[in-house]
């Protein structure tokens, strides 16, 4: 990581945290961890609860779907470290890597269409060009209506898109390292068992 | 959700107004991508519309301006969600209209 106090500027209770972690995972503690326990007050804690409502708090949308979501503003801010860890996580919600892949190539493909299915289609191609271009235009929101999806869903799906373009932009400005297959498993396992908090 | 409003907002709260090393009028600077001088707002600008593209240079370059790691860290922290804060809020108007128009 980019800046030393991430990678080691934390309090003593927080690093006997760390060993613990590294203890019990057998895995390296992942720099979006150091991110969140490094003065947490400022940035971590409020953070946690923003991202915990909006992947775990009620929603029309699945957690599936919202991980799925995850990696698809991943992939298109071309965040590597966000990418694989919510392409495995939304694997693991759904059981199988099916709609995922199928969404993450190629959102427009007949394939995609059939596998991924409406609204949730539209609502990431909407999420794509907002990450994309910062903006999206009316007519392109009434596309996401029209194709099924329900204003409160559009606005937990915005919910997701904030939070991932927040982390996206801070696991590359700070430089997170991406961790090999076995972190990001035990990594997806975790969140899948006990969300942000 | 009202809860996730409410969250949001004690983030934004937090990061601009609360306790913090660098002074709150360069983070709200950096939360609105305006106003700063060079090298900070370089960094700022590459957080805030391609943040892949951050190097240790930029980083490297803002310490050497003077600010220390912990100012840097306020200060791209608040970079990225000004600009998410902005993503969002254009995509909210631009449903609101959306359903507006659709009665």
């Amino acid at each position: 990581m980019r800046l030393r106090v991430l990678e080691d500027g934390h309090g003593f209770a927080t690093k006997a945290l760390f060993a613990l972690i590294r203890t019990a995972s057998r895995q390296p503690v992942l720099d979006i961890i150091k991110l969140a326990k490094y003065r947490p007050d400022f940035y971590g804690d409020p953070m946690s609860k923003v991202t915990q409502e909006a992947m775990r708090g009620p929603s029309a949308w699945s957690v599936g779907d919202r991980e799925l979501m995850a990696a698809s503003i991943a992939k298109t801010n071309e965040c590597e470290f966000c990418t694989k860890a919510h392409t495995a996580v939304a694997q693991g919600a759904y059981g199988d890597g099916k709609k995922v892949s199928a969404a993450l190539s190629d959102l427009l493909s007949d394939h995609a269409a059939e596998v991924v299915g409406e609204p949730l289609r539209a609502t990431l191609l909407m999420l794509g060009k907002l990450t994309r271009e910062h903006t999206v235009t009316e007519e392109e929101m009434r596309a996401v209506l029209a194709a099924g999806a329900s204003r409160q869903q559009i606005e937990d799906a915005l919910a997701v898109c904030f939070s991932f373009n927040v982390i996206g932009r801070l696991a590359d400005a700070f430089g997170f390292s991406v961790p090999g297959p076995e972190a990001l498993e035990a990594g997806a396992k975790y969140l899948l068992a006990r969300g942000y908090r | 959700m009202p809860d996730i409003r409410e969250a949001r907002a004690a983030l934004t709260r937090r990061i601009l107004d609360g306790e913090g090393k660098a002074s709150p009028s360069e983070r709200r600077a950096a939360f609105h991508d305006s106003g700063l001088g060079e090298p900070l707002e370089a960094l700022v600008d590459k957080v805030a519309r391609h943040a892949n593209r951050v190097t240790d240079e930029d980083i490297a370059a803002a310490r050497a301006s003077g600010l220390s790691e912990d100012e840097v860290f306020e200060i791209v922290v608040c970079a990225a969600v000004g600009q998410a804060a902005r993503q969002y809020d254009a995509a909210l108007s631009a449903l609101e209209a959306a359903a507006a128009g659709r009665g």
